[in-house]
Formats: C-alpha cells, sequence, structure tokens
C-alpha cells in the first residue's frame, strides 16, 4: 500500500520529564519517527513538556511546543495548528494515555482529526485488564489467571480463590509504578491500596504470580495490510517477578530452542493481528522452565523501552518504520537502511549477543531498598554486544560506572555459607556478584538455581569467568591465556590484578602478541547482505572490519554512558549536537557511547558508531583503529571528561578547552590561584583527604560547611554539615562511593543561585542568558527550579556575573562551553563551582534563547570566533518569554529513598514552563510536572525551627487559598501565634489519629516538611511522612522557596493558558 | 523431578582437560581456519554453505537437504539447549558442522545429550572456535565453495586444493530418501482420511507430521518409486519433498514426476520436489550464488499481496526467464532479491513452494499452504 497522502500535518506527542520508566528511549524513538515523518514531507507539531530532548529541536518538528502535557493544552494546540492526524504511540504510556483522552473527550472528532499508528480500540483492547484478558482469551492466547478489581475487598476475596503470592498490577501507569507481589494479606492490602490511588482509572489487576518463570519478550511490528515480522526477541536473566527494565536482559534469547520460541513468536504475531496494531509492539511472556506452558504478561502497543533496545541490538530501526507504517506504507515497501538490499519486512538476524544491564541509583540513594520487584527502579541501562556472552556481559558491566569492572567488584567474601545462600535469595542489582561468590566456593548450579531461578545456563557462563579469575591468578599468564581472557572480554586492569603484574605489562604482551580488538559490524542479517552502516562492536580473536578511513578530518565524540541521576538526556542532547555540528563543518564523526536509549547512539547520527564501553581501554582500541585528528570530551559530562587525561596519554587532542584547563577547575589549589589571579571571591574552604583534616577545615570557617567530592557530577556525595558528627558521617560516605580525589569543604553561603552557560572562543564570550534558582543555596542546581531571565537580581548582580564569566574563561583558557553557579548574597557576588564544559541546562537555555549553544561551541572549537559567526559578545538580549524549569523527581518508585532536597541532586528529569509572564510559566512548569492543584485543599505543615518564621507566611498564602492546614505540635502552635488557623495532628508515634492517618485518608493536597538533620526520632519522623506522602501520591515539598512558588502559581492560576511555539524564537 | 535435574544440568559439562585437537579448515580459494576439532577428527572435503538461524540448530543438522554440505552456523552460541526430540529425521545429514562456540553446558528442561556426542555418535566431524563471521562474508562474496576439515597439522594447500575443486555433492538423494514405503497415519481419527502419497527426496519429518496433524494419512515412498505406483494407491494427493543437491541430478526422478503432472492430481510440492516439478515442464533452475539458508527470508504471495516470513534452505532456485506461462506462473517472489519463491500451475492443481511452510526450524507462517493443499483435495 502506497502513502496516504491525506496525512499532510501530523502532531506528535512526545513522552515529558524523563522518570523511572519512562526515559530518554522515547526520545530517541521520537526523534528518529520525526525525521521519518519529514523526510516523507510531513508536517510535524510537536508538544513535549520536557526541554531536554532532541525532538523538541526546531531541526527536527515544524512546530515544537514545550508545554504541559495535559488534554487541554492539547487541544488548544491541535485548535491552533490544525493537524490532520495525531500519532500518540512515541511518547510512551503517557503519549498513549493522551491520545486516549483526546479521543475519549471528542476532542479528535470536533477538530476533524485522527488518530495514526494506533486506534482507540487498538489502545483499549491492550490497555484495559479486563478487554486484554477477554481478547486473549478469544484467540486462544493463556494468561495468568486474574482478575481486576477496584477496591480492595474484591482482592481479598479473589486471591483467597486463586491463592498468596498474588502480583498486583495498576492499570494505566508506567514502569510498573504501584505494582507489586503480595505474599500475605498485610502486603496485598498494602499494595493494592496504593496501587488503586495510582491508576488512573482506579483499577488493579490481582494475578496468579508466575514468578520464577522464564521472562521472554518479542519485538513486533505489523503494517495495515496485516503484514507481520518479530525484529528481536529478548530472554530476561532474571526470571519473571523483577520488572524487565530492572532486568539484565539478553538477546536473543539463548535457552530456548526453536520450539519454544517459534511458539511465542507465533503467539506474538496472533496477538499483534488480533489487536489490530498498525507500527511495533511488544509482547512480554512467562515460560514455564519445564514445560511448553506459556503466559501473556503484557502488551505495549507502542514503541517502548524494549523496543529502543531491539532497534540496536539488530539495527532495526523500529520508530523509523513504526512512522513509515503510520503513513500508510507496508513492511515491503520500506528498504532497510542499514543494507540499503533487504527491506524492513525481513527479520533481523543476530550474529553476536547482546546483554543490557540496568543502571540503579542506589549510589543516590542509600536508605532506599536495593530490592528489585516488579516496579522498575533503574534510570537508565547499558547494553554491549560481543560474540560471546560472557563477553557481552564484561563488557556491560564495566559500562555500568559504578566502580565495577568484574564479577569481583562487590565483595561478598565475608559471608558465611549460609548468609551466602540468604544472600542469593534476595533479589538485588548485586545478584550476579553473589552468584560468582557461590560459584568461588563451589555451590553447585543446582542449589544456585533453585534459590534464583535463573536459568544453569547463565550460571554455567558466570562460572566460565569465575573460573578464569581463577586460572589468571593460580597459572602462569601465557599467551594462550591472555588470548582466552581477552576472548572473554577480562579488562588489562583485571588481567593485572589478578596476575599480580602491571597494566602496562599486561598492555604491552597484548600488542607484542597481536592481541588487540576487532570490529565487527552490526548489520541485521548476520553477514548475508553487505551493509552499508557502519555501526561497530568489539571482539577479540576475530577478523577486523571497521574500515579505514582517512580522507577527512576525524573528530571522535565522547558520549555519557548511561542515563544516572546528575547525568541525563541532556548530555546526549549536546554529543548528537556536536556531531552534527562537526559534519557540517566538513569532518567525519565517529561515536563512542554504551546507551542503548539514546540519539547518540541511533545508526546514522555519526558516520561511524562504536557500541562500546567508554573505558580508556576501550577507547583506546577504537582510538588505535581509527586515529582521530582530536577527540571532544566537553559535551559528554562526566564520563567523557573522565577519560581526558587517558586520552592525552594516547597522543588525542583535546579538542577545545584544554585538559590541564579542565583539571584547573576542578584542582582546588590551582582554582584559588585562577580566583586570586581573577579577583573573584568565593567561599573560604579547603582540600582535605580524612574526616580529621575536614573537621579542621570546618572549625576554622565556622558551621555550617559544604562537603564534597571533587570530579563528580550531579553534586553525588554532597552535604551540608552543621556540626563534626555530621563531616565524620558524610566523609565516611564519600569514601564508600570510592573516591580516590580529594574532598572538598567550603564554608556554606546561603544567597541566590545563578547560573550561566557560555561560549568563550578564547578571547571573548557570549551568555545566551542568566538563569536563576527558585530555591536558596543548599538545593542542587538540578533539582532547583531555574528562571530565565533572571527575574530578581539588580543590573550590577548581572554587570558582576557577566565580568566574572568573562575573566574564569579567559583565565582557564575556555573554548567551547563554560558553565558557571554563583551565589548572589546582597549584592555581593560569589562563585561557587565552574565547570568547563556543557551542563544540562544547555538544551533549555539553547531552546528558550534561540542561539544554537552547542552548534556554536562546537564551530569555536574548530577556531572560529564568536565575532566572525555574527554574534555580539556578552550577554544575549533576553528573550520575549520567561522559561521556568522545574525539577521532576521518581521518588514514589525507590522505597525508602530519602526525599528532602539538598545539595546532592535527585530528580530524574524536568520540564519546562514557557510563557509571556513570569506567572504563567510557573504555572505551566508545576502543571507540566504533574502538579494539578488544588483538589481537597488540605494541606500538613511540619518544618524546623529556623523555618518556622517563613512558614508563617506561607502558610497564610495557602489559608487565602482556601486551604485547610493541619500541623504537627510545635509548628501547630507557632503558626497559631502567628495569626494562622493550624489544626494540631499528633506525631507518627502518636496515638491515633495522627499525622499519618491524615495521609493515608487521601484528603490531603500537599505537605510542607523541612527535614531536620542528624539520626534523631524527630528526623526519622520527618521521613517517614515524606515518605509516605510520596508513596500515597502527595505532592511534597522540602524547601520553603518551593512552597511559595507553588503559592504564587496557585494564587494567579488561570485557566486559559496559551501555547509557544518555540520553533519561531529566534536566536 | 528433583532427582533428575542433579544429573542432567550437569550432563553437558565438557571438562577441560587437556589441550583441544587442532582442526583446520581450508577453502577452495586458499583461506585457511584454524579452529579445534568437535566430534569426528576424521577428514572431510564437501560444499560449505551457511545458515542465519539463531535457534534450531538440531532441525538444521537433522534436515536431508544439507547432504553433501558442510553448515557453518552464522549465530554464534550453538548447543545451548542441546539435543532435544526435535530431529527432523532419523540422523544429521551435514558433511561437517561449523560453529563459532558450542556450549559447554545445555540447559534446557527437553534436553537429552550434547551437540558435542552427537557429532561423535554419526561420526561428523566438524570445527569450532573460527570466525564464522568472517568465513560467511567470504561465501556471501565469492559464492558458495567447497572445502576441507582436517585435524592433519601437516596438510599441504597444494595438495589439498585440486581435491576440493574436483569436489560434487553428486546425486545425494540416493543417500537421504528412505528405503522401504511406510504409512503415518492421521492424528485425526475420522471415517475417511485424505490418502496422500510423499516422495521423500530427503523430506522433513514435519511435512508429514504437518498432513498427518491435518487428518491426512501420509504414504511416505522412496524416491525412485516410479509414477505408476504411486498413482496405482490412487491417493487424493501428491506431495513431492525437500531434498538435496542439484535438482537436474534427479533426471529419473524428474521423468516420474512428469507422468505425475500429467495425471491431474492435486499435488503440492516444497523446494527440490519443486524445482524438480519445474525441470519436469520445461522450465530451468540455476545454482545461486551463496543460496538462502536461515529463518528470515520475506516471501510475498502474488494472489494476496501478503508477505509471510519464511524458512529457506535451498542452494538452486527455478529461473523464471525460462518459464512456460502458459505451464506455470509465480505464486511467490522473494521480497529482498526477487527470485522465485513459489509457482502455479495453469490449468491444473498444482502447486509449489521454494521455502518451507513445515518450518522446524523456523517460523510457521506459511503452514497455511497444508490447508490450501487440504481443500484442493476436497
Amino acid at each position: 500500500m502506497p502513502r496516504n497522502h491525506d496525512i499532510k500535518k501530523v502532531l506528535v506527542i512526545g513522552s515529558g520529564p524523563i522518570v523511572i520508566g519512562q526515559a530518554a528511549e522515547f526520545d530517541y524513538a521520537g526523534t528518529q519517527a520525526c525525521r521519518s515523518l519529514k523526510e516523507e514531507g510531513v508536517e510535524v507539531v510537536l508538544v513535549n513538556s520536557n526541554p531536554a530532548t532532541i525532538m523538541t529541536d526546531k531541526e527536527i518538528a515544524d512546530q515544537v511546543y514545550i508545554e504541559p502535557l495535559t488534554v487541554s493544552m492539547l487541544e488548544q494546540i491541535i485548535a491552533k495548528e490544525r493537524p490532520d492526524s495525531v500519532l500518540p504511540t512515541l511518547g510512551g504510556q503517557a503519549g498513549l494515555n493522551l491520545g486516549m483522552e483526546l479521543e475519549e473527550k471528542g476532542i479528535l472528532s470536533k477538530y476533524n482529526v485522527k488518530l495514526i499508528g494506533t486506534t482507540a480500540e487498538t489502545i483499549f483492547k491492550a490497555e484495559d485488564r479486563q478487554a486484554f484478558k477477554d481478547t486473549m482469551e478469544k484467540i486462544g492466547e493463556p494468561c495468568a489467571a486474574s482478575l481486576v478489581v477496584n477496591n480492595v475487598q474484591d482482592g481479598i476475596r479473589f486471591t483467597n480463590t486463586i491463592g498468596y503470592p498474588v502480583v498486583l498490577r495498576p492499570a494505566y501507569t508506567l514502569g510498573g509504578s504501584g505494582g507489586g507481589i503480595a505474599h500475605d494479606e498485610t502486603e496485598l492490602v498494602e499494595i493494592l491500596t496504593n496501587g488503586l490511588r495510582l491508576s488512573r482509572v482506579g483499577e488493579v489487576l490481582v494475578e496468579r504470580c508466575i514468578a520464577g518463570w522464564k521472562e521472554i519478550e518479542y519485538e513486533v511490528m505489523r503494517d495495515a495490510a496485516g503484514n507481520c515480522i518479530t525484529v528481536c526477541n529478548m530472554e530476561n536473566i532474571d526470571p519473571v517477578g523483577v520488572h524487565t527494565g530492572d532486568s539484565i536482559v539478553v538477546a536473543p534469547s539463548q535457552t530456548l530452542s526453536d520450539k519454544e520460541y517459534q511458539m511465542l513468536r507465533t503467539s506474538a504475531l496472533n496477538i499483534i493481528s488480533e489487536l489490530n496494531i498498525t507500527g511495533g509492539c511488544n509482547v512480554q511472556y512467562a515460560l514455564h522452565p519445564e514445560s511448553f506452558e506459556y503466559c501473556v504478561i503484557e502488551v505495549n502497543p507502542r514503541v517502548s523501552r524494549s523496543s529502543a533496545l531491539a532497534s540496536k541490538a539488530t539495527g532495526y530501526p523500529i520508530a523509523k518504520v513504526a512512522a513509515k507504517i503510520a503513513l500508510g506504507y507496508t513492511l515491503d515497501e520500506i528498504k532497510n537502511a542499514i543494507t540499503g538490499k533487504t527491506y524492513a519486512s525481513f527479520e533481523p538476524m543476530l550474529d553476536y549477543c547482546v546483554v543490557k544491564i540496568p543502571r540503579l541509583p542506589f549510589d543516590k540513594f542509600l536508605t532506599a531498598k536495593r530490592t528489585l520487584t516488579t516496579q522498575m527502579k533503574a534510570t537508565g541501562e547499558v547494553m554491549s554486544i560481543c560474540d560471546s556472552f560472557e563477553g557481552a556481559v564484561m563488557k556491560a558491566i564495566r559500562s555500568l560506572e559504578q566502580h565495577v569492572d568484574s564479577l569481583m567488584s562487590y565483595d561478598f567474601t565475608g559471608l558465611s555459607m549460609q548468609e551466602l545462600k540468604e544472600q542469593l535469595a534476595v533479589v538485588d542489582d548485586r545478584r550476579i556478584w553473589v552468584i560468582a561468590e557461590a560459584l568461588r566456593r563451589g555451590m553447585h548450579y543446582d542449589e544456585i538455581h533453585k534459590i534464583t531461578r535463573i536459568d544453569p545456563w547463565f550460571i554455567d557462563k558466570l562460572a566460565i569467568l569465575v573460573e578464569m579469575e581463577a586460572r589468571l591468578k593460580e597459572e602462569a599468564l601465557t599467551v594462550d591465556l591472555l588470548k582466552e581472557a581477552k576472548r572473554i572480554e577480562f579488562p588489562d586492569h583485571v588481567i593485572a590484578k589478578l596476575s599480580g603484574k602491571q597494566e602496562k605489562e599486561i598492555r604491552d604482551m597484548r600488542y607484542a602478541n597481536g592481541i588487540v580488538a576487532a570490529y565487527k559490524m552490526v548489520d541485521t542479517c548476520a553477514a548475508e547482505f553487505e551493509a552499508t552502516t557502519p555501526y561497530y562492536y568489539s571482539v577479540y580473536g576475530s577478523e577486523n572490519e571497521a574500515e579505514e578511513t582517512n580522507d577527512r578530518k576525524k573528530v571522535l565524540v565522547l558520549g555519557s554512558g548511561p542515563i544516572r541521576i546528575g547525568q541525563g538526556i541532556e548530555f546526549d542532547y549536546c554529543s548528537v549536537h556536536c556531531t552534527w555540528a562537526f559534519s557540517k563543518e566538513g569532518w567525519e564523526t565517529v561515536i563512542v557511547n554504551n546507551n542503548p536509549e539514546t540519539v547518540s547512539t541511533d545508526f546514522d547520527i555519526a558516520d561511524k558508531l562504536y557500541f562500546e564501553p567508554l573505558t580508556p581501554e576501550d577507547v583506546e582500541s577504537i582510538v588505535r583503529l581509527e586515529k582521530p585528528d582530536g577527540a571532544v570530551v566537553q559535551f559528554g559530562g562526566q564520563t567523557a571528561i573522565k577519560l581526558t587525561e587517558s586520552l592525552m596519554k594516547m597522543g588525542v587532542q583535546i579538542l577545545g578547552t584544554k585538559a590541564e584547563d579542565v583539571d584547573a577547575a576542578e584542582d582546588r589549589e590551582r582554582f584559588d590561584a585562577i580566583l586570586e589571579q581573577t579577583r573573584i571571591p568565593r567561599a573560604a574552604g579547603g582540600t582535605v583527604f580524612t574526616a580529621e583534616e575536614a573537621k579542621e577545615v570546618a572549625n576554622r570557617l565556622g558551621y555550617p560547611v559544604l562537603v564534597r567530592p571533587s570530579y563528580v557530577l550531579g553534586g553525588q556525595g554532597m552535604k551540608i554539615a552543621f556540626n563534626e558528627e555530621e563531616i565524620e558521617e558524610f566523609i565516611g560516605i564519600i569514601n564508600r562511593i570510592a573516591q580516590d580525589r580529594p574532598i572538598l569543604v567550603d564554608k556554606y553561603l546561603q544567597g541566590k543561585e545563578i547560573e550561566v552557560d557560555a561560549v568563550c572562543d578564547g578571547t571573548d564570550i557570549l551568555i545566551p542568558g542568566i538563569m536563576e534558582h527558585i530555591e536558596r543555596t543548599g538545593v542542587h542546581s538540578g533539582d532547583s527550579i531555574s528562571v530565565y531571565p533572571a527575574p530578581t537580581i539588580s543590573t550590577k548582580v548581572k554587570e558582576t556575573i557577566i565580568e566574572y564569566t568573562k575573566r574564569l574563561a579567559q583565565a582557564l583558557h575556555v573554548v567551547g562551553l563554560i558553565n558557571i553557579q554563583f551565589v548572589a548574597v546582597e549584592e555581593e557576588v560569589y562563585v561557587i563551582e565552574v565547570n568547563p564544559r556543557s551542563s544540562r541546562t544547555v538544551p533549555y537555555i539553547s531552546k528558550v534563547t534561540g542561539i544554537p549553544i552547542v552548534d556554536l561551541a562546537t564551530k569555536v572549537i574548530l577556531g572560529n570566533t564568536l565575532r566572525g559567526l555574527g554574534y555580539e559578545p556578552g550577554l544575549a538580549p533576553e528573550a520575549d518569554y520567561i522559561a521556568i524549569k522545574m525539577p521532576v523527581f521518581s521518588f514514589e518508585k525507590l522505597r525508602g529513598a530519602e526525599i528532602s532536597l539538598g545539595p546532592e541532586m535527585k530528580s530524574t528529569g524536568e520540564c519546562l514552563g514557557i510563557a509571556p509572564t513570569f506567572n504563567e510559566a510557573l504555572y505551566k512548569a508545576f502543571l507540566g510536572a504533574g502538579i494539578q492543584l488544588p483538589k481537597h485543599r488540605q494541606m500538613i505543615i511540619t518544618v524546623k525551627d529556623a523555618d518556622k518564621p517563613e512558614a508563617v507566611e506561607v502558610a497564610k498564602r495557602f489559608e487565602a487559598l482556601g486551604y485547610k492546614i493541619y500541623a504537627t505540635r510545635s509548628t501547630a502552635k507557632y503558626l497559631n501565634e502567628h495569626g494562622v488557623t493550624a489544626l494540631r495532628v499528633n506525631k507518627i508515634s502518636q496515638e491515633s489519629p495522627n499525622v499519618m492517618d491524615l495521609i493515608l485518608g487521601h484528603k490531603i493536597d500537599l505537605v510542607i516538611d523541612t527535614p531536620t538533620q542528624g539520626n534523631g526520632d524527630k528526623s526519622r519522623d520527618g521521613f517517614l511522612i515524606r515518605r509516605n506522602a510520596i508513596e500515597t501520591g502527595v505532592y511534597c515539598i522540602t524547601a520553603m522557596d518551593t512552597a511559595n512558588a507553588l503559592a504564587q502559581s496557585l494564587e494567579t492560576a488561570t485557566s486559559t493558558l496559551t501555547p509557544v511555539d518555540i520553533a519561531t524564537v529566534k536566536g | 523431578m528433583e532427582e533428575k535435574t542433579e544429573t542432567f544440568f550437569f550432563l553437558g559439562i565438557i571438562e577441560r582437560t587437556g589441550e583441544q585437537m587442532k582442526a583446520f579448515l581450508i577453502l577452495e580459494d586458499g583461506s585457511v581456519f584454524i579452529g579445534t576439532s568437535i566430534g569426528s577428527a576424521r577428514e572431510v572435503v564437501s560444499e560449505i554453505v551457511f545458515n542465519t538461524s539463531m535457534t534450531g540448530y538440531l532441525e538444521v543438522l537433522t534436515d536431508p537437504s544439507y547432504a553433501g554440505q558442510a553448515v557453518v552456523m552464522t549465530y554464534p552460541l550453538i548447543g545451548n539447549y542441546g539435543i532435544t526430540p526435535d530431529m527432523e529425521s532419523k540422523r544429521p545429514w551435514p558433511d561437517a558442522y561449523i560453529v563459532r562456540e558450542l556450549s559447554r553446558m545445555p540447559s534446557n528442561f527437553r534436553q537429552e545429550g550434547t551437540i558435542q556426542d552427537f557429532l561423535l555418535q554419526y561420526d561428523i566431524p566438524g570445527i569450532a572456535g573460527i570466525d564464522t563471521r568472517a568465513l560467511t562474508k567470504i561465501l556471501r562474496e565469492k559464492g558458495t565453495m567447497n572445502g576441507m576439515i582436517t585435524t592433519d597439522e601437516n596438510y599441504r594447500v597444494e595438495e589439498i586444493l585440486p581435491r576440493l575443486k574436483a569436489y560434487t555433492t553428486g546425486n545425494v538423494v540416493d543417500k537421504v530418501t528412505c528405503t522401504e514405503k511406510w504409512v503415518l497415519k492421521s492424528e485425526v481419527s475420522q471415517k475417511a482420511p485424505k490418502r496422500v502419497a510423499l516422495l521423500d527426496l530427503g523430506a522433513k519429518h514435519n511435512i508429514a507430521r504437518s498432513l498427518g496433524k491435518r487428518g491426512c494419512e501420509v504414504t511416505i515412498y522412496p524416491a525412485h518409486t516410479t509414477a505408476e505406483e504411486i498413482l496405482s494407491m490412487n491417493p487424493d494427493g501428491i506431495m513431492l519433498s525437500n531434498g538435496p543437491g542439484d535438482p537436474k541430478e534427479c533426471t529419473s526422478i524428474i521423468k516420474e514426476i512428469k507422468k505425475l503432472y500429467d495425471a491431474d492430481k492435486p499435488i503440492f510440492a516444497i523446494c527440490l520436489g519443486h524445482q524438480l516439478m519445474a525441470l519436469a515442464t520445461g522450465a530451468d533452475t540455476h545454482k545461486m550464488k551463496y543460496g538462502h539458508r536461515g529463518g528470515n527470508h520475506p516471501v510475498k504471495d502474488l494472489a494476496t499481496g501478503r508477505v509471510y516470513i519464511s524458512s529457506q534452505n535451498h542452494g538452486y532456485v527455478v529461473d523464471t526467464d525460462t518459464l512456460d506461462t502458459a505451464v506455470a506462473t509465480p505464486a511467490f517472489v522473494n521480497v529482498n532479491d526477487g527470485t522465485n519463491e513459489g509457482l502455479s500451475y495453469v490449468g491444473k492443481n498444482i502447486f509449489t513452494v521454494q521455502f518451507h511452510p513445515e518450518a522446524c526450524p523456523g517460523p510457521q507462517d506459511s503452514a497455511y499452504l497444508f490447508d490450501r493443499f487440504l481443500s484442493m483435495m476436497q
């Protein structure tokens, strides 16, 4: 069927802010699909509240709305733009839900718009639990015994008929939010109550527990003519019970015979046909490990995290093909862009093994439960490709950047055999390391399998790695042994450690014996056809396929690895734009990255893509082959920056700001010297290595002090210490996250926090905009509400900031980007931190100012001057709009995580509010973050003593908004004494009804709780209040400034919000 | 069950004892791959072909169409689930087996043994640990060629090359066909099952099973059965199976098939059977550069425009240019390279396909063709 020419203008719905369960994969899919639509001549209108995405670039869509993803906003955009179609399958669950609502509310028919890529009926059949079950029953596809309930009593009754344990899955939530396994009635009541709240339709599926079965996924494509194919199947190493987003996944499946493989494949095709899906779809199965019995777990009728993984694992661009199908094409009409010979109706065949490992945030949330359940917790993931499973696992482990490089990286040697068995039963992110230890102790595969339910085939593969550890330790390191160790991807430094040698000796031995990495191509067809897309992975002991190229100047762009808190999608945005900019300048571009969710690892972004770990050794192998003329490290976040030194040792020229200058910004003493030389003040402080030294410095400065490790991103490990005890505690934590660099201790200054990104050509600087944070210093910049242009600082402060930025950029010889954070205390400006690299605010500022920052920085790196590029140095003229960046958190997904804000970053994503006025922008920003208040007009305030005076002002504002205020004893007393009517509630430890009953009563809109530090009862109470608020879906604020901002937003709330097309903003 | 698992998980572990024996793969173009010997250590010369299936290595090994050939698996991890009861004939047929890595410990609930033991049992040599992708690329670029696997370190290329060039698969159908006719009863109990005569040119089990499952009683005949004998039982339909080798070697069989063509019986043919019917009715076949072997080839049903993913294993193809359209017209075409994938015979109740609707291994998407055959017999 040829293209449907009635489709001329399409509204594409994005997925909104990055949260756990809905991350960068949708930017990847959305960007690819929009490009695919545009190449067909379709006009694309894009709406997504997330400014850090590439899909919201004006190069990707024709009209771009960075607006809250609400039905009324979408209606306004539809009314304004009058698209003929809406494509809802690229924005994850959020997009699908919105598409459904637009249909249900009659908005689509009102404006004569049709859904493409899916139908409302398809969404309903796939997403509504009962409808799905009925559909599966109709075509004879088995599901686990289950019942949809909308109250707890029905849940208990049904469970009593099928028996515990049961799995609970709330309808219409993402990442399995609010779900879990209940082993008894208490757990059932707890999870079910929560799940019913979180479900958009108040429904939860109670289901027979099939934990321990194999979890298998199929990615399926279908066109409107009914042709279907499977792109890929995947096997979760962790059996059913762990969310697939948190599982280690291998592609293709490894332990399925053709009978099982084809049985499930046929089932997946039957399902996609019955659901009448046109586009991509993911089907998840539970397969009984000792029979052919299987159950369909769920179906996602859209692109997903798994489809992104399948695309990267096979080279088959699912989103691109899905977009073409939405336009009416059939699979046999769409060319396979990788081979240029085959068609989209060809099923990819792999001749390698792919392993995905999730990146879990437990290094950020030390108190959070590490256990993995049906509720996803990972913020990102890494993927690796190798010709053996062992090699793929080893590569994936070191791609994680969590101080792990082998199966020895977590030490369980201290456990007794009994404890080890108990630890094996714990399902958490360290399980493969526990298995490795069990294997070292000689535990039988059977026993490990019985406890973990992990297939013995995988256990044996881990055993092969453990055996190699032993051989390297015990045997003489012969060439053959080294070859074998490299074949299964042991890094040089691990081999060195085990064999008692130096890393350099190992490297020399390798080179002397020709043991070097070779690169193979991902070609979708197992070499059956010649492929034209240079997408490579490394293997040892094979023929090299990577073509040598040296006709153009060549740049190596280092990516930013897995998405984690503090280093998110923004850095991928920067890497991609940098690559495009180099390309435009005629350079050959080579990207190295290991994140399957990102745009940068799409096959047609750079001239060459190396899907590899970002460690010095892995990068060196690529450098030896590619011999790049230079490398850029300033766009790939801390991951790339950390590689600078190694790249220089390899003889690679660092393009842009020199490595020693990057170091000068991080090295306390050198940086102090620069500040002195440039006469820029900063908070007094010192560099220390031990707690004793830290206490000395703190005593000299006076408390409170800011304690932080150097060379980290997102303020990891950064804390405000009020006394010696806390210093001890924090230094301990910092050292636990493997810090071999110095620790910084600074006097804590309270003031307005200001942030700038600037481009410097070595002489002049361009500041696209100055941002001001709503929260005072002390809250990490990534977690603060950030306003552009800075609304409350004086002209004098602005001028000082411009001047300081210029001086710092010049003193650090910055060529490219620099990000600086300042604190303004009254009219005095101090510098807090300087990062001579891109930052997370770059995409947002680029968009709202219309200045292509990364593009400019790249051109400057290549020797252009700002003036030469037509930019007047200094602060760019302010835009016509106020843009407010609002952080978005995923606390509800992380049981036990501390939610209070501080110097360490905790947010997973952000959204933007953009409007002609401050108040409208603020309201949009809150709305974009999902804060839709008021509902019940009841709130709880419980603040520490220091915040009480301010709490009075805040409370008065909410009282005026009609809020009924509850407060704990001392807060209530203080508020009442100062003219606020506050109802006193009992503390948690006191008798019911207490504050907890109030929260669990589901009648509270908001909790304002500013935490006290330390380990006492008081802080524990606060922690429990905050956790319970978050887990029951109550908005919880932990900083007074945020509370004031919310009050202001509600005071000026208006129902008429105007969508702003930011593609029209000119730079 | 618990008792059993104890032994079955460890059954397959190959002890890391002693040196593994080296093996060499020498190709007609002079390339040499060095790996380790698996299965029998004897020397073998054969035609090297590659298969891209990611699962179904056992079905590949036991597919009689591989007689006279050595198979390279492009998927690097082979033997993961061991030997299961999924054999497509009574024994493995390839002359040799070439893999990147054999799993040392298979794991599957139906696992009964290892590939290693299986190859040894049938005295089939093989080589593991070589760069199968590099080998595949050579075959893709230079075309299918002959090769030798040997464990003799002192091999001399100049002596071997003439032997490689001289090798032909020959008439391998005789080797793989059954020796006596036999009957597979219908799996569905009914009064008068459709009686199908299946000419075994190297048939995979699942062809007869697919018919049996649909209520047919299948009589399987050796390849050299005369048309008269087959027709004498007055079957409701005739099925020509897949099989190995160059179709033009089967000169006497082609003559019998021409008689079957003339007899006006419903006929359904697969792979070699499809090629032989074309040859019998005046069309020609030619050898492809490197063939189609795998489970991912899209074929288009020209009658409906629908595309199905098919299981494939063929090195020869019917030359559409030589078709007399008064005799046969293309029914299926390969979406990738446009080669013929099926014919429908004009004025006859006959259709034939190049791919494998019986799957095993591979996708089951075209199993509906057996239903079509059944309706042809109504």
